[in-house]
């Protein structure tokens, strides 16, 4: 008798990643793909960049080519929707009814935008940037508009705002907290962006929130973006708005199959559930993380998604290891190139290497004298030592990171840990 | 159209036809050739595109930017001379008849 599928649910990095992995590891029995998106899996960082921007077109956007899927009998299900899990007899119902059955399951179900509850959040001219359909709406309005407002001074805010200045669009970022990726990376580095996005033009509004979006009637069945009102009662003119405040995990399936979510669907070591035949991958699982001290993290990146993917990948071919990759994250902004690796969240004091005022520096973030991560900006080289230099568990201490002289290759690969 | 021939690890040549313009890299991901991994979709940032090239052929690509040259760094498999990152080997007419060879892994 032929064995059930491993069925994956979700087609994005993680999924997609995973299905490629299995037949990379020789994995020889069936591959369940299942993706809510019309179309073939693509990937997503350049969505906010090249493809945005229209430098590149939907075939180089794709993950793979149509044939890869036939050659590599992955069953791809595309437009499909996953309903409820079935724990008890190993299925997954489908919005069809259908139901497929598994061996085992991967829940790469991804994160959905945060949309905050604004009045006038439903107007035409609202818009996102996380899926391919949403950029291709935003790649329109964006030629037509004339006032930008975006609401979030994230990676994909910030990304976008590059772009749309690039074109000659006038940009206001609202922003609820006093600096710019203030989640992700160190004071000095948010300053450096906010400022080098000023002197292109881009207006921020700090400690901003928006209270309102304002539209006028152009139709019974709604109207237009017009404005965005903020608490203070500032009105700033927009024919379009971004929506850029962060994603919100899609644990909802696992948690109504009695699976624990608590920001994410929660995993351990190897990523596996609660359920030893369902395991969780990519921007919906929170797992146990090595380097941030063994604490539940959840994060949302490409790395993360495709390192999850060939743990699992392995895993499900018989060679289970832990998941001890380590993070590393990228954004371009304009000419701006930002790679951080490790995660420096909590971080209580840093070491600068190189000065701001070049434009090429890297912020080493230290808690006390552990060096948790580095974000590097247009210092590649910087970034890549650092990648090996933490994944293999060694350590500068911050009078070696501020010192120009001071060899970070050769401490990268030489120096015992 | 130059012609660029990936040689994989099991000495399994695949040969390309590459439109002007697109990267050795984008046209190894377009045609499903296995052994480039292209984490970040070709903005020179993950180095898991990283190809050998033919060591009598190396004149015949682009110059190396320093950013090459740093990511390539933090390849999975040793660096050597004739490493390049295939998502800065833009195709030209007198690239036709390039050679790379993939390494071990990427990642």
């Amino acid at each position: 008798m032929a064995q059930e599928p491993i069925v994956i649910l979700g087609a994005g990095h993680a999924g997609f990643q995973l299905a490629a992995s299995l037949r990379q590891h020789g994995f020889e029995g069936a591959v369940t793909l299942v993706g809510d998106e019309a179309g073939l899996p693509y990937q997503r960082p350049p969505l906010s960049k090249d493809y945005l921007d229209g430098k590149i077109g939907l075939d180089l956007l794709l993950m793979r080519p149509d044939a890869f899927y036939h050659d590599h009998r992955i069953d791809y299900l595309a437009a499909t929707r996953a309903e409820e899990i079935d724990r008890a007899r190993k299925t997954v119902r489908l919005a069809s009814g259908e139901r497929l059955h598994y061996r085992h399951l991967v829940l790469a179900t991804g994160a959905r935008n945060r949309v905050p509850p604004l009045p006038g959040i439903e107007l035409d001219g609202v818009c996102y940037l996380r899926t391919l359909a949403e950029t291709d709406l935003l790649r329109d309005r964006l030629h037509a508009a004339d006032n930008i407002v975006v609401i979030g001074a994230g990676f994909i805010g910030l990304e976008f705002a590059a772009v749309a200045r690039a074109h000659g669009k006038n940009v206001h970022i609202v922003e609820l907290t006093d600096r710019a990726m203030g989640r992700v990376v160190s004071v000095t580095t948010s300053r450096f962006f906010a400022e080098a996005h000023a002197r292109t033009g881009v207006e921020f509004g700090f400690g901003a929130q928006a209270a309102r979006i304002g539209g006028r009637v152009t139709s019974p069945m709604g109207g237009r973006v017009d404005h965005v009102e903020l608490a203070n009662g500032d009105k700033l003119p927009a024919d379009l708005v971004l929506v850029s405040i962060g994603v919100v995990p899609n644990g909802e399936l696992a948690a109504a199959a009695g699976l624990e979510v608590a920001n994410g669907i929660v995993v351990d070591g190897e990523l596996a559930t609660g359920d030893i035949n369902i395991s969780a991958i990519g921007d919906c699982a929170v797992f146990p993380c090595d380097h941030a001290a063994g604490h539940m993290t959840r994060l949302e990146a490409v790395q993360n998604a495709a390192d999850h993917a060939r743990c699992i990948a392995d895993r499900l071919v018989g060679k289970a290891h832990p998941y001890s990759a380590l993070p590393w994250f990228w954004s371009e902004q304009g000419k701006l190139r930002l790679q951080i690796a490790g995660l420096t969240q909590g971080h209580d004091r840093t070491a600068l290497r190189g000065a701001t005022e070049s434009g090429e520096f890297s912020v080493f973030c230290y808690r006390g004298e552990t060096l948790l991560g580095v974000e590097s900006i247009n210092r590649p080289a910087d970034h890549a030592h650092v990648r090996r230099l933490l994944a293999a568990g060694r350590q500068v201490s911050p009078d070696e990171a501020a010192d120009l002289s001071f060899d970070l290759r050769a401490a990268a690969t030489a120096r015992p840990a | 159209m130059p012609r660029v021939t990936y040689i994989s690890q099991d000495e399994k040549a695949t040969t390309l036809d590459i439109d002007i313009g697109t990267s050795v890299m984008q046209a190894a991901v377009l045609h499903g050739v296995d052994g480039i991994v292209a984490e970040c979709g070709g903005s020179c940032m993950c180095a898991t595109c990283h190809v050998y090239v033919r060591e009598d052929m190396l004149a015949l690509c682009p110059p190396m930017e320093a950013d090459e040259d740093a990511m390539l760094e933090g390849t999975a498999s040793p660096r050597l001379p004739n490493s390049r990152l295939s998502c800065q080997l833009v195709a030209t007419a007198q690239m036709d008849g390039l050679v790379v060879r993939l390494p071990e892994t990427q990642t």
